[in-house]
């Protein structure tokens, strides 16, 4: 009775064990082998060219030489964009950078034309989300600020904003919520008007004074310009006047003068 | 009369008949009689296979963030120089501009005043840490042939901006300005040689003065 089970142990263990080198092997095959999701990452998108020829550029900018040209009616993979540049790759494998003013003149497999999305004034108006870096004065101290902003329309935004201030006698930070008006959002430049209110910490200076850090609540108006430079690029300039409430008996009123650049996006 | 019951009948048979042949190809039995499917001219043929094309095409893939680390040595005044690391990242605009946020560390040594003094240090937390917000432009893009067959793609770069620098118990603000040189191995993973001067107002050793400090730097990039 027990020769059987002997045979049969073996027997059953090896076929076990060659089912799970299949399954390695198999494994195995799907790590080396493209799937299907790596395969359409992969896949480029074609444009034939429409203008007399395609000017191929070593490097991504104005100044990088032109070494290769390809012929009205062939046809170019783009593998990548930089700022305004397109690699391209030809059907025999040569890679070059093309300018975002050619490639506009290349057309799809089915014959329409490539539609290359480039930020505009119109996108300055409409774009939901803004970030931007400022910096500048806020009461003879030195302010470094960032902020992130979204629009509920063209007009109103809200925007909540962080800041390090740096002074002579103390440092500290801020944060703030912001409530902003464009009146005319579609100029290039804009104005616009904010009121908002926020925290304030101070703490003095370890070589200065002794004293004892503080935070407060801060209230502010104001109001600046919104420029638009180039693409998704945006220059701000902004005046604000705080209202800090202390736990003294008078207020602090503080002024802030700032200007740096934003996104949108 | 006759012929109202008649007429009555008839009209009761063809809605029956026609109910019948209504409901014939719902139980399927009617298949055989099943009207052939309209031959669709060939030129709609063609019109989905356009639309699909359309949604299959793929995104093109934008690489204008750059990321990395770098390490070197920085001079903090009067307080020797001593390695410094950090990471950046930086999103390039146009072909010339970027911006640029920068993190630091560096470790202050002791002053020739706490050496001499032996003992007596100035303050104790002597780890400098900073960051930079910077705006930079590659004023010299170029090429670099190595032997005969490579070429690699350069920029010399400008770039200045503001931070903050957390030195001997205090934050301090800084400007920073510089030159840098990326070299790019591929189109997407860079080499840079950086040189950058932090400025910050320091009272730490009596009264307050306006400090240079430099720092040289080599780092690596990737593009996505």
């Amino acid at each position: 009775m027990s020769e059987p089970s002997t045979t049969t142990i073996p027997s059953t263990s090896r076929s076990s064990s060659s089912a799970w080198c299949v399954c390695l092997l198999a494994l195995a095959l799907l790590a080396i082998a493209p799937g299907p999701a790596e395969a359409a990452e992969r896949e480029l998108r074609k444009v034939a060219i429409a203008d007399p020829y395609l000017e191929m550029h070593t490097g991504p900018g104005r100044g990088f030489p032109i070494f290769h040209v390809v012929d009205r009616g062939e046809s170019v993979e783009i593998v990548m964009q930089r700022t305004d540049w397109y690699q391209v790759r030809t059907d025999r494998g040569v890679e070059g950078w093309v300018d975002q003013a050619q490639m506009e003149l290349t057309l799809k497999p089915d014959g329409s034309e490539v539609d290359f999305a480039r930020a505009t004034l119109e996108d300055f108006t409409n774009a939901k989300w803004e970030a931007g870096i400022l910096a500048g004065d806020f009461g003879g101290a030195n302010i470094i600020s960032l902020y992130g902003g979204y629009s509920l329309n063209p007009h109103v935004s809200i925007e909540v904003w962080g800041s390090q201030i740096l002074g002579n006698f103390s440092n500290g930070w801020m944060g703030s919520v912001n409530v902003v008006h464009e009146t005319w959002p579609d100029w290039r430049f804009s104005p616009f008007f904010t009121l908002g209110a926020g925290v304030i910490h101070t703490s003095p200076k370890s070589t200065i004074i002794q004293g004892d850090d503080r935070t407060d609540q801060v209230g502010h108006v104001g109001a600046g310009l919104r420029i638009y430079a180039t693409r998704r690029f945006v220059f701000r300039v902004e005046y604000k006047s705080y209202v800090v409430f202390t736990s003294r008996d008078e207020n602090e009123e503080v002024a802030e003068w700032k200007a740096g650049f934003a996104f949108f996006f | 009369m006759e012929s109202r019951v008649r007429v009555l009948f008839l009209i009761t048979a063809v809605i029956t008949l026609s109910g019948c042949a209504a409901t014939k190809n719902l139980f399927g039995i009617g298949d055989d009689e099943a009207p052939p499917p309209t031959a669709e001219p060939p030129g709609q043929i063609i019109d989905p296979q356009v639309e699909r094309r359309e949604i299959k095409e793929p995104a093109i893939d934008r690489e204008d963030f750059e990321v990395g680390a770098f390490a070197g040595i920085m001079n903090i005044e009067d307080f020797g120089s001593d390695a410094v690391y950090g990471v950046r990242i930086a999103y390039h605009v146009t072909e010339g501009f970027f911006v640029e946020a920068t993190l630091g560390q560096s470790e202050a040594s002791l002053t020739s005043f706490e050496l001499l003094s032996g003992g007596a240090r100035l303050f104790d937390d002597r780890t400098l840490t900073y960051y930079n917000l910077n705006l930079g432009y590659n004023v010299l893009p170029g090429e670099v042939f190595v032997g005969e067959g490579r070429a690699y793609n350069t920029n010399f770069y400008l770039i200045a901006g503001l931070g903050s620098t957390k030195f001997a118990d205090d934050d301090r603000f800084t400007v920073n300005f510089g030159a840098g040189f990326r070299f790019l191995f591929t189109d997407s993973i860079a080499f840079h040689v950086d040189f950058r001067d932090h400025l910050f107002d320091i009272d730490i050793l009596g009264r307050e003065k306006t400090t240079h400090n430099l720092e040289g730097t080599i780092g690596m990039t990737v593009f996505f």
